[in-house]
């Protein structure tokens, strides 16, 4: 490239001072700062700082409340009754009992996930492209709110008052000529359980599928339709691509939210269904033979790494599922 | 037979009438725009015959087949959308390919056909991106490569430009002509720009309020608008009240200022019209005074002053006071230099330039 003459206006090479020559040649004063640049700077300091000052109670939280406790949770779960690290109970998960407590919760779990959520999702997406009435949307979705938190002793009050051995429905159902008791259902066993969760996942579900629905735009369906694909296509192709991401991360939470459940199942079946959060209460309640409370922190220690795994599995799937977002 | 017919298509939601028995005919190979206004029923036409949306009566043919009750998907119609409606979980290639993928067509197949419609259309090198990684503009051609990979019956365009800047809107709606003239598929294009329709249509379709107003080539819609929803929609005219006083001549107004029109028309002395005038049909000239105004009347001109002017580049557009009421004028850019409110002009209405309706 030509190298080009200095323009009058620009300094010419080498009237810069020059580090090299002394302090003498570098010394002088300052450029003049713009008044008051001082004071824009130290005023977009506190501006910063001010912000963050509306998150800090949310910070200091769960920092206190979901941070500290689940530290503490987690080293109590390494130590022996006088303090000291030991594994013991953590081994006491992997046997008898407490094994076959995790079995049964992440069953339940995910029978009442894989139900409430594929419900949930039909309703939703009635709800959302069905082209119903429009007053059916608030309706759905104040239910849903209600209904999702519609969890613990009232709930399972209400289900034996409907389905239990002289429950309302069972009641209609024996007139008709089924009689469920007989064929070996009980509201108070493992298909009962799993009917009562899925009273508040469905509406969960509802709650929290609608927005990926939303997002579900009818130029997609109409385009694939256009291009020939049959709708079994279509969803098979773009529309459960599309909202796998959604659906996968919905599933995750109804299955967290049914595996720390714990009211509903105690109030229903009394313990007798061998659940982690049934045993965590037993051991918190002094209800067991030998106290160790060190015990139920471990249980809910290996809570944590289900629900961790669960979560790590979603993350992975996600990202694999949704290149495409931007 | 056309390639694609529209007889007497209604349709009504509820209490409004979207389409009031649309009876339409595209040859085959021909571009068609519908053209109009927001809920004149233009995209309600374009889904009735993609098969989305199902007419209350009249029929739908396509190369004298009657189609009215066939579903979309079997119809082999290739559509592209207003907004983007690429799928967002495939790439370009395999947007494009989608089509042929349901018809069961063989891998290397459908990615030889994808990758010569992908290089049609200007986008070769980005086979491999999805939609979020592309422009708007490379995203609706992506959509036009996706319609055209069925080898469609009919494509069907609704506003695909319209989410585009106005750059790219330019060079896309050239290049959709090239191609659809290129490949020969005959077209349906929904637009509410009467600059787009004009530009690239064989014939355009006015409509109004679920009727077709007209349909001509783009010149004659232009030149020779049938009803005054047509003057007023396409481009901009000045419609000045009338009668009839001899076949050239046009009384204007209550004063009735005297205008000299095209002959050729069928009406008689005395009737009410109204007259149209396209703003690049007046000469404008400046006047230095009043005097020199009149003096332009004498020798048969009109006079007036300028109220207000805009800049449109190459011309300025001035609204004018003048003998026959407001006018607006097209002026070149040059010409209106000096030209500032209040500016005293004398112009001339060229009566080629004029054309007649009735009144009523």
């Amino acid at each position: 490239m030509r190298s080009r003459a200095p323009a009058p206006s620009e300094p010419a090479q080498g009237t810069e001072p020059d580090a090299t020559r002394g302090p003498a040649l570098v010394a002088g004063p300052e450029p003049p700062r713009p008044r008051g640049a001082g004071r824009g700077a130290r005023r977009k300091g506190r501006a910063s700082a001010w912000r963050w000052l509306g998150v800090l109670p949310f910070f200091a939280y769960t920092t206190l409340f979901l941070l500290v406790p689940t530290i503490e949770l987690i080293v109590k779960s390494f130590e022996g009754p006088k303090g000291s690290f030991s594994t013991a109970n953590v081994s006491r998960l992997f046997s008898g009992e407490y094994l076959s407590a995790y079995a049964t919760s992440v069953e339940l779990s995910a029978i009442t996930a894989a139900a409430g959520g594929l419900f949930g999702l039909f309703i939703a997406y009635g709800a959302v492209h069905g082209r119903l009435p429009a007053f059916i949307r608030p309706l759905l979705s104040t239910f849903s709110g209600v209904a999702a938190n519609f969890a613990g002793i009232p709930l399972a009050f209400a289900f034996i008052a409907t389905l239990g051995p002289t429950g309302v429905v069972t009641s209609l159902l024996n007139r008709a000529g089924l009689h469920i008791y007989n064929h070996g259902f009980t509201i108070f066993g493992m298909a009962g359980l799993s009917l009562t969760y899925i009273y508040f996942q469905f509406p969960l579900m509802i709650l929290i599928i609608s927005p990926t629905l939303e997002g579900l735009r009818a130029e997609w369906r109409e385009a694939a339709q256009n291009l020939g694909a049959t709708p079994a296509q279509y969803w098979r192709h773009v529309g459960l691509p599309l909202i796998l991401p959604g659906l996968l991360g919905s599933t995750v939470l109804l299955f967290g939210n049914a595996f720390s459940a714990y009211a509903t199942p105690y109030a229903l079946t009394a313990g007798y269904i061998n659940l982690v959060p049934v045993q965590i209460g037993a051991i918190l309640q002094g209800n067991v033979t030998v106290p160790n409370p060190q015990l139920g922190d471990a249980l809910a220690f290996g809570m944590i790494v289900i629900i961790a795994v669960a979560v790590t599995l979603y993350v992975l799937l996600q990202r694999r599922a949704a290149r495409w977002l931007p | 037979m056309a390639a694609l017919e529209l007889r007497g298509v209604r349709k009504q939601f509820g209490e409004v009438v979207a389409l009031r028995g649309l009876s339409l005919e595209v040859a085959s190979g021909e571009l068609v725009s519908l053209l109009g206004p927001s809920g004149c029923g233009k995209t309600t036409a374009l889904r009735i015959i993609a098969g989305f949306e199902h007419p209350d009566g009249g029929e739908l043919l396509v190369e004298g087949r009657d189609v009215t009750r066939i579903p979309a998907n079997r119809r082999n119609m290739g559509m592209v959308f207003q907004a983007y409606s690429l799928f967002p979980n495939m790439t370009a290639r395999e947007n494009v390919e989608f089509g042929l993928k349901v018809r069961g067509q063989d891998r290397a197949r459908r990615q030889r056909r994808a990758d010569e419609l992908l290089e049609l259309v200007g986008l070769g090198g980005r086979a491999g991106r999805y939609p979020n990684e592309l422009s708007g503009g490379q995203q609706q051609r992506v959509a036009l490569a996706r319609a055209l990979a069925i080898e469609p019956a009919v494509l069907l365009l609704d506003e695909p430009l319209s989410a585009l800047d106005a750059k790219v809107r330019l060079q896309l709606r050239q290049e959709i002509r090239d191609l659809q003239k290129r490949l020969g598929t005959t077209t349906v294009y929904v637009t509410h720009d009467q600059e787009e329709a004009l530009s690239i249509s064989d014939r355009v379709a006015v409509m109004s309020e679920g009727v077709l107003e007209q349909v001509g080539r783009p010149a004659e819609i232009y030149r020779d608008p049938r009803t005054p929803f047509v003057a007023e929609f396409v481009g901009t005219m000045n419609r000045l009240e009338g009668k009839l006083a001899g076949p050239t001549s046009v009384l204007v107004g209550e004063a009735g200022v005297p205008l000299t029109v095209q002959a050729g028309h069928e009406r008689a002395p005395g009737e009410a019209v109204l007259v149209l005038i396209r703003p690049e049909s007046i000469a404008v000239e400046e006047a230095a005074s009043a005097a020199e105004v009149d003096s332009a009347r004498a020798r048969g001109s009109l006079g007036g002053r300028v109220l207000a002017f805009t800049f449109l580049g190459p011309v300025t557009r001035l609204v004018l006071d003048t003998d026959l009421g407001p006018l607006v004028a097209d002026v070149p850019s040059i010409q209106a230099l000096t030209y500032a409110s209040g500016t005293l002009v004398s112009l001339r209405v060229d009566p080629a330039g004029t054309h007649l309706l009735g009144a009523g």
